[in-house]
């Protein structure tokens, strides 16, 4: 097979690598698949979906629904289960064949294993958990005018440039970087869950979704690794990322903990479909599981409210919920740096104004 | 058996980071500490030689002041250390980064019963990605996102967290692991022994020369140059407005809020 990475031409199509846990989907399949619409229409070229598992056929046409114009499947059984050995043989076999332009794959533990050993076999580069993708110099330049300090119109663009230009958080989110791999094909990169906008699924482009069945091949000596056992830990899935409202807490807590996680919870329900989210600093005391954290080593979330209560702000935390539509802070601190984000702030002893807070919610409901 | 242990040397990004005018990491203003998940791998390293008498080995990828670190490492309980150094190699991505040690690790030698651990991720560019890349290179097999290591014979059990659980992974060596923090793992300090010892234990660098004919070295893949990835722009987000306080009594403040968020339709 001939395949050679720097023959930048002979590359085409969008691809988004689709991940599946036990049958299912999961979310950054349409995230990724939405925003990848977007790059193909800008590039002019096709969406493809790739699909690796046993049995998942059935799930496939789902991925058409957010703007797929084929779905790859490959079945085989040794695909059941995530393995690095064989899931990483069957994608680089495919991207051999068709030779992409662009693989698209949800950072998830997952995903951030499978993408630089098929970037590595691959002989290409791969940008890590980026936050913001681009393929035309124009809207390029409209989000650097609306995302940073820089002074864009003192600046020259390539406006013909055809890369994919990834950008990402770096140093725990002090700096933005964007990155493009000028030199080889495919462009890979990893795309942080929760930061790409889902679009509306819709059937008839689900049912205009082509489905192509590929044979699979994968040998014993492919396979160097053996999952013994799969757990779920049982405790229930804090949905974050999909919320529409999120109560976190932070350290301001820490005189009454338990007294404090009720009172976020009090408040969360006072506002409906809200979930407790927690800043590092109470992930790492025990006082909630790791599945709350929001922020750069934690989830990035962007409800329509967030609330902060007695969390100081710091840049990585932040970096996780900056984006949330409005953001209400509650800290004794006036100089907390939280208050820079927040659209209504509020000084104040947490464990006075959140009592409050709920009854308020719930006389204006009730009225 | 032998375990090399990749670490870098890594700027504090927690307390204050200062940036340069052109929006570049002003490192010299920041404290330079060995990479937190990093800590996890040497723990791991350093209890399998407690269990097994094996040989550590503490590799890195870094301008010389990284000696330091190596020999921190060794003095927590590591053999010995390596220190990859040239200008060449200095603006390596992750591509050529992983080229580098992975060429370095087989000029070294990898026997059967060796093994690779690295830390998940830097916090610098919390890539995650040059552990597998270093794994791909060799031709070894890889679990990323380890919280507990066991050996028995030559497999290797390992139990890889997932976001909502775990699976237990059969490997056989050689293999390369990269561990995440966990609270089973409790990074041991330097010992007084060790601290009075490092400076005699042997330290290699490996520089441009030594490795620039190694098979798994490309030259038009490594260094700022030839990586595959390259920086088109960096820059800073802009703050995003600064918001209203409510002002008042506390109560006032509460129903101020309240009052906004219903004329938002938020409640
Ligand atoms: C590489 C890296 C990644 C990181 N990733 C994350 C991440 O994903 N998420 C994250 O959150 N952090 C992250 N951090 C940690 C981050 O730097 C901060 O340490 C952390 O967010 C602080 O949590 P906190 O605000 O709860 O605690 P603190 O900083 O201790 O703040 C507590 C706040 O509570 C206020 N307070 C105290 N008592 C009360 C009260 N009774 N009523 C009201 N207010 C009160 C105080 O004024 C203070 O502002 C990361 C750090 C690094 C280096
Ligand atoms: N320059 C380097 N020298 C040695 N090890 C490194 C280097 N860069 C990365 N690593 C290892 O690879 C892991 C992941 O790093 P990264 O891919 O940069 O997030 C780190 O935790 C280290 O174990």
């Amino acid at each position: 097979m001939s395949f050679n990475s720097a023959d930048i031409n002979a590359f085409q199509d969008i691809w988004v690598f689709c991940e599946q846990r036990e049958g299912k989907l999961v979310n950054t399949d349409f995230e990724l698949l939405s925003e990848g619409r977007k790059l193909a229409d800008e590039r002019g070229s096709k969406l493809v979906g790739v699909l690796l598992g046993h049995e998942v056929q059935g799930i496939a046409k789902e991925l058409g629904g957010y703007g797929a114009d084929k779905i790859i499947v490959c079945d085989h059984p040794e695909l059941k289960f995530y393995t690095t050995d064989a899931y990483a043989k069957v994608l680089c076999d495919v991207v051999m064949e068709e030779k992409p332009e662009v693989i698209l794959i949800g950072a998830t533990n997952i995903g951030r294993d499978l993408g630089p050993r098929c970037a590595a076999r691959l002989h290409t580069g791969l940008t890590a958990d980026c936050t913001h993708l681009d393929i035309d110099m124009n809207n390029y330049v409209n989000f650097l005018t609306t995302s940073s300090t820089l002074d864009v119109s003192t600046m020259k663009f390539p406006m013909e440039d055809t890369n994919l230009k990834m950008t990402r958080p770096a140093f725990g989110g002090h700096l933005m970087a964007t990155i493009i791999c000028p030199r080889f094909r495919p462009c890979m990169s990893t795309v942080r869950p929760g930061v790409m906008k889902k679009s509306e699924f819709s059937q008839e482009k689900a049912d205009a979704c082509q489905i192509v069945m590929r044979q699979v091949e994968i040998s014993a000596e492919d396979l160097k690794t053996k999952v013994i056992d799969l757990v779920k830990e049982t405790k229930k899935i804090v949905d974050l990322i999909g919320a529409e409202i999120v109560v976190s807490v932070g350290r301001g807590i820490s005189k009454n903990v338990e007294g404090g996680i009720e009172l976020a919870e009090k408040l969360a329900d006072a506002f409906g479909n809200a979930v407790v989210g927690g800043s590092r600093a109470v992930i790492d005391s025990g006082w909630l599981p790791a599945d709350h954290q929001v922020g750069q080593t934690g989830k990035t979330v962007h409800p329509k409210v967030y609330v902060a209560l007695g969390i100081s702000g710091a840049i990585q935390h932040k970096a996780g919920m900056q984006d949330s539509e409005v953001i209400i802070a509650v800290n004794k601190d006036e100089t907390a740096p939280i208050f820079d984000c927040a659209d209504y702030g509020i000084t104040g002893d947490l464990f006075k104004i959140v009592p409050m807070m709920i009854d308020a919610i719930k006389e204006t409901r009730d009225a | 058996m032998r375990i090399y242990v990749c670490v870098k040397q890594v700027p504090d990004t927690s307390g204050k980071v200062a940036v340069n005018p052109d929006g570049t990491l002003n490192r010299a203003s920041m404290a330079a500490i060995i990479n937190p998940d990093d800590m996890s791998a040497i723990e791991q390293a350093l209890k399998l030689k407690d269990a097994t008498g094996c040989q550590v080995t503490a590799v890195t990828m870094g301008p010389p002041p990284a000696e330091g670190m190596l020999r921190e490492i060794i003095a927590m309980g590591a053999d010995d250390g390596i220190l990859i150094s040239a200008r060449e190699f200095g603006g390596s991505d992750t591509f050529a980064t992983s080229q580098i040690i992975a060429a370095a690790i087989h000029k070294l030698g990898l026997s059967d019963e060796d093994m690779i651990f690295c830390g998940r991720q830097a916090i610098d560019g919390d890539t995650a990605q040059v552990g597998p890349q270093i794994a791909e290179k060799l031709e070894i097999p890889q679990v990323t996102y380890a919280s507990v290591i066991k050996k028995s014979g030559n497999s290797i059990l390992v139990k890889r967290m997932l976001e909502d659980g775990y699976m237990m992974i059969e490997v056989e060596t050689p293999c390369l692991i990269t561990c995440i923090k966990d609270k089973s793992i409790k990074p041991r300090y330097m010992t007084l022994n060790g601290i009075m010892e490092c400076y005699s234990k042997p330290l290699m660098v490996l520089d441009y020369e030594a490795l620039k004919d190694e098979p798994l070295i490309e030259l038009d893949t490594i260094g700022l140059k030839g990586s595959p990835t390259n920086i088109f722009k960096s820059f800073t987000p802009p703050q995003k407005g600064v918001g209203i306080m409510l002002k008042g009594t506390d109560k006032e403040k509460v129903d101020d809020l309240v009052d906004r968020l219903k004329n938002k339709h938020v409640i």
